[in-house]
């Protein structure tokens, strides 16, 4: 399984984190990171480490900090006390090396995010062209082959509104792989789909996980992290209770808690 | 009718109306600039910025436009020795324009962060997890999208700036409807139902149409989510 994905991931994107791999530390890492929202303890002494590649699936019961800990990655939450690090370098504070930072982090979120003032091949062209001055022609058919690859492209010059959940959330991969990143962070992704609207989201995950990107999933789709994980955390109350592959935990879970919320999903 | 027509006949009644039209639409284009460069400064990331937009917005929300208006003349004119042209009255015009626009730049600034209340905070956050700086998402995204939401507060703001245009009599413009009116009143006593109808019916006249396509166009432009 990991040599196909070795195999199949030495497109353009991928060159420049090849470094990752040479230098041998993991691409993202998070250690003793902690973080209150007001009194409430939201991430507690979390460490995570996640290798180029790997695609991570994180789950756990609503509140228990997994989302947070997502969005802390390209620091869109601030954390109180560890460190994150991407790549090796530490999270920048703010300005120009922030941007540059989440330039590299794409985040696909769980209301979609469009800009509802932007078409969809705008919406996919716009930071390409502004964060990176890559030059519209360019940047057009960038965007045009993003969309084809999420099966969208008819779509190109319609309004986000116009589309469904599930082709919007596939447009907000596109506008995120269109900055090339080196990871992917989804945040709940097919939690605000209707039903029948999951799986084309997930298929596209699924095709890019297989395509060796690095990828951080905070999902409720139980059979995604089985089938597309690496490694799977399971969070509740701010901490990682268990770390392990799909099967270990999904078939040995060892902390109580954990059984008791995969006794609760998976009896249905 | 006659008292009408006589009226018309003897004072330049448009040319009236002309003048606080162009006071509005100068001190709209300028409080509009001033509104937008304040609204940025009170969303922008630095604390310093927001604070000196803040203040400005609560003072000049809260001072009498009147007071404004003498200040312009007894104040910057008279004593700051600030002139736009020698001659007095494009001089006491442009004094109004300033006085107009500063006061409307706080409402304009009010009304956009309205309109920004309406833009859900995921669209700036989509921006910045894409690396975009702040002045790319604002210009990019945030503000067409405020803009779009504050059509309406924004046509009541270029309303009251048409009404509020005739406190430039207080800046001694001596040419537009309030200081016309008077100055009729004064020599046709008889008359002064005549002339209050004809200057109330002129800003209805005026301001209907405004108001009419400020709904239409809120309508129109409303961002779909």
């Amino acid at each position: 399984m990991s040599d196909i994905k070795e195999n199949t991931m030495k497109t353009r994107e991928n060159v420049a984190s090849d470094t990752a791999m040479d230098s041998n530390h993991p691409l993202v890492e998070l250690s003793h990171v902690e973080k209150h929202f007001g009194k409430l303890h939201v991430l507690k002494d979390i460490n995570l480490k996640v290798n180029k590649g790997e695609v991570l699936v994180v789950v756990g019961p609503s509140g228990s900090g997994k989302s947070t800990m997502c969005r802390t990655i390209n620091r869109l939450e601030t954390i109180d006390s560890g460190t994150i690090r991407i790549d090796g370098q530490p999270l920048p504070q703010e300005g120009k090396d922030l941007a540059n930072l989440r330039a590299e982090v794409g985040m696909v979120f769980q209301q979609f995010n469009l800009f509802a003032n932007k078409t969809i091949l705008e919406n996919v062209t716009l930071a390409p062209v502004k964060v990176r001055h890559m030059d519209r022609k360019e940047a057009d058919d960038l965007g045009m082959d993003l969309l084809a690859r999420v099966g969208v492209e008819n779509q190109a010059n319609k309004m986000p509104s116009q589309l469904s959940g599930g082709q919007q959330q596939r447009v907000a991969i596109a506008r995120a792989l269109a900055m090339q990143p080196k990871i992917m962070l989804f945040d709940e992704p097919t939690s605000a789909l209707d039903p029948e609207m999951v799986n084309e989201v997930l298929d596209v995950m699924m095709k890019l996980a297989a395509e060796g990107m690095t990828m951080i999933c905070v999902t409720h789709e139980m059979g995604f992290a089985r089938k597309a994980a690496d490694h799977v955390v399971f969070m509740a109350d701010g901490r990682i209770l268990e770390k392990g592959t799909p099967d270990q935990f999904f078939d040995h879970p060892r902390t109580e808690r954990a059984k008791d919320f995969l006794s609760k999903i998976l009896t249905h | 009718m006659n008292e009408f027509l006589q009226l018309f006949s003897q004072y330049n009644v448009p040319g009236a109306f002309l003048v606080n039209i162009e006071l509005t639409l100068w001190s709209a284009l300028f409080s509009l600039i001033l509104g937008v460069v304040l609204l940025m400064m009170r969303i922008s990331p630095i604390s310093s910025l927001r604070t000196v937009a803040g203040a400005y917005v609560e003072f000049f929300k809260n001072m009498p436009l009147t007071i404004i208006m003498v200040f312009m003349v007894l104040g910057a004119f008279a004593q700051l020795k600030l002139t736009f042209s020698n001659s007095f009255a494009t001089n006491f015009f442009w004094l109004a324009v300033t006085g107009l626009s500063l006061y409307t730049a706080a409402f304009v600034c009010e009304s956009l962060r309205s309109g920004i209340n309406t833009v859900p905070l995921g669209q700036a956050e989509a921006a910045r997890a894409l690396g975009l700086n702040f002045m790319q998402s604002a210009t990019q995204i945030i503000l067409p999208q405020a803009f779009r939401g504050s059509v309406a507060p924004l046509g009541n703001t270029l309303i009251a700036l048409l009404k509020n245009s005739t406190v430039a009599a207080a800046a001694s413009v001596a040419t537009e409807t309030s200081s016309l009116m008077s100055e009729m009143i004064e020599f046709h006593a008889n008359s002064i139902v005549a002339i209050f109808l004809i200057f109330a019916f002129g800003y209805v006249i005026l301001i209907i149409p405004i108001g009419a396509l400020t709904t239409v166009l809120s309508n129109k432009l409303a961002v779909r989510r």
